[in-house]
């Protein structure tokens, strides 16, 4: 799960605009108008590659992450039925991760690779997975709310010119599909159960709310490099249409269970059809995003773990002879 | 047929599966490569999943509660799991070992009862070996494998090997019921399981730099099956547990 509104990427102010043969340029950007997808063996231009990498990279981060603050309560979890659907839940979104590390190698970056720039900060992933889940109820607002919100953005994505990351995306669109259900029956359950039950949901819904209006990435006003992305189909929706939609499908579902949201300018404007609502703290999102989150040091603290104690196992494995090659998806 | 023998096996059975289930669940989000990150939590299903077929014919056939009740409400004592699956994840080897051990101790009691005299049992039996080929393929793959890599690797593997083996024979302590077991037709025995085990895990470490040692002059860790647990059991419960006793009478 995964909101891609923003694509960290300090290099690009520094970065001398590179100078594509016209003529391949000009055929690449009619192969795209015409609906055609890009293959990893097509010609494409350079800063389309490299911000296609960071994209899926930072996607597949993301979903590595997030497994994290949903996997501690998978021992946790009350009952048969909430515990292997809980497991089965963040199995998948490590198998996200293995599909879409995959998706961004055929772009010519290993999956070592990009396992180490992220450790390193120097490639980020979704802000929503620097919070923590403090109690059962905040595993039915992510199952619930932040894969609905993930939903929205692959599926916007999923039909974007790169082929081998469209791929990628409708088949975890269908599993993150089941994810919602199973999250929005935990929510329901939450919800109409008992005055502690309910008031446990009240509160994940009153911590979570930030976190999920900064999902879709900084207002249409102040997000950068947009336009080409959105030229190219690598960015299909802006961030401010996505949030919309996100309103539009999930708030009524969570007003109709008498859950109330912190934020008293929530309302649809009948007039225009759009969602107004108080307008998020950008400072936070960027503060949160370079690293001074309540839980940035501890993710990273983890996969840091993983990446030592399991690297006997990976020696283990490793082939001296092998070249690596790029897969074509 | 004798329920309370039947009762006494389904429930160390049930109990395996999820303290088993539960160690390995731990894993999601940490194993060594996205690929084991994803097996072990799968495995972790299935066996949860074990626990839940196990409880669910306690309580259509030997009146017990609903399984929810029976996994999550009882004192550690009532608690009837070997100390092999109560053991703290140490090490990827360590798991890995524990796993090898361990399931394939599973299938040979669920390919047993496939013919045994309970027919709800037989039934669920013959669905939880297909799924047990599936942990033994994986198991034996990654100790083959492993097992003849690099020096770090087998002496990790050794080591947990030699640490793990007096737990693992502690999978067949015998239950007070075994000749009744026996003799109603129900299931094997776990002397004779325990035989068979030996061989099938005996010619998989064969084909490993792997040593096996003799087991004859193993002490086995007895005292699971009779409710005698390790330090590590009752922490695990606890945190098991910690949701549905806010309230048990609630629906999660």
């Amino acid at each position: 799960m995964y909101g891609g509104g923003y694509i960290y990427d300090p290099e690009n102010k520094n970065q001398a605009p590179i100078a594509e043969d016209p003529e391949k340029l000009a055929e690449f950007e009619a192969k795209i108008d015409n609906g055609e997808k890009i293959e990893p063996s097509d010609w494409m231009p350079y800063e389309y590659r490299r911000q296609l990498i960071r994209m899926i990279e930072q996607h597949a981060h993301s979903e590595i992450i997030g497994a994290l603050p949903e996997g501690t309560w998978i021992t946790r979890a009350p009952g048969f039925k909430r515990k292997m659907a809980l497991i089965a839940k963040v199995q998948d979104e490590i198998g996200h991760g293995q599909l879409l590390y995959a998706a961004a190698e055929t772009l010519g970056k290993p999956r070592e690779q990009m396992l180490n720039d992220l450790l390193s900060g120097k490639s980020k992933y979704s802000n929503v997975f620097n919070y923590p889940a403090k109690t059962w109820a905040d595993v039915a607002v992510i199952g619930f709310l932040i894969d609905a919100g993930a939903i929205i953005n692959q599926l916007a994505n999923s039909k974007g010119s790169y082929a081998p990351y469209g791929r990628a995306l409708k088949r975890i669109c269908a599993e993150e599909s089941f994810h919602l259900k199973q999250g929005y029956e935990a929510f329901v359950y939450l919800a109409t159960g008992t005055s502690t039950q309910r008031a446990m949901l009240q509160d994940a819904v009153n911590r979570w709310w930030p976190p999920i209006m900064h999902f879709f990435g900084p207002s249409d006003k102040i997000s950068v490099h947009t336009e080409k992305l959105i030229r190219w189909q690598v960015k299909m929706d802006t961030n401010d249409n996505m949030r919309n939609d996100f309103l539009e499908q999930y708030v009524p579902k969570i007003w109709e269970l008498d859950i109330t949201l912190p934020d008293p300018n929530l309302r649809k404007n009948p007039e225009t059809g759009r969602w107004e609502y108080t307008e998020p703290d950008w400072d936070e999102f960027f503060r949160v995003i370079s690293g001074n989150g309540p839980c940035n040091k501890e993710r990273l603290d983890v996969r840091r773990w993983v990446e030592e104690s399991g690297r006997w196992v990976r020696q283990a494995l490793f082939k001296p002879n092998e070249i690596y090659k790029v897969p074509l998806a | 047929m004798n329920t309370q023998a039947l009762k006494e096996m389904l429930c160390k059975m049930g109990d395996d599966a999820l303290i088993m289930g539960h160690r390995n669940a731990e894993w999601t989000g940490l194993a060594p490569t996205l690929e084991e990150d994803i097996s072990f939590s799968s495995i972790a299903q299935d066996q949860i999943g074990h626990a839940l077929a196990m409880y669910t014919l306690m309580h259509e056939h030997l009146g017990e509660p609903n399984p929810d009740i029976i996994g999550f409400s009882r004192p550690e004592t009532d608690f009837t799991c070997c100390h092999l699956v109560e053991l703290p994840n140490s090490g990827y080897d360590f798991s890995l070992i524990r796993h090898f051990l361990f399931d394939h101790a599973e299938i040979l009691r669920y390919k047993a009862l496939t013919n045994s005299a309970f027919t709800p049992l037989a039934q669920v039996a013959a669905k939880i070996t297909g799924e047990l080929k599936y942990h033994i393929l994986h198991a034996n793959t990654w100790v083959r494998h492993l097992g003849n890599a690099t020096e770090e690797a087998k002496a990790r593997l050794q080591t947990s090997l030699n640490t793990l083996l007096p737990y693992a024979l502690g999978i067949f302590e015998p239950s007070i019921f075994e000749q009744a077991l026996i003799a109603d037709g129900i299931f094997i025995g776990e002397n004779a399981l325990q035989t068979q085990w030996m061989q099938t895990i005996a010619a998989i470490l064969k084909q490993t730099a792997l040593h096996l040692p003799d087991v004859t002059t193993i002490q086995p860790v007895y005292g699971g099956r009779r409710g005698y647990h390790t330090e590590y059991l009752q922490p695990l419960l606890t945190e098991m547990t910690e949701v549905f006793r806010i309230d048990e009478q609630a629906e999660w």
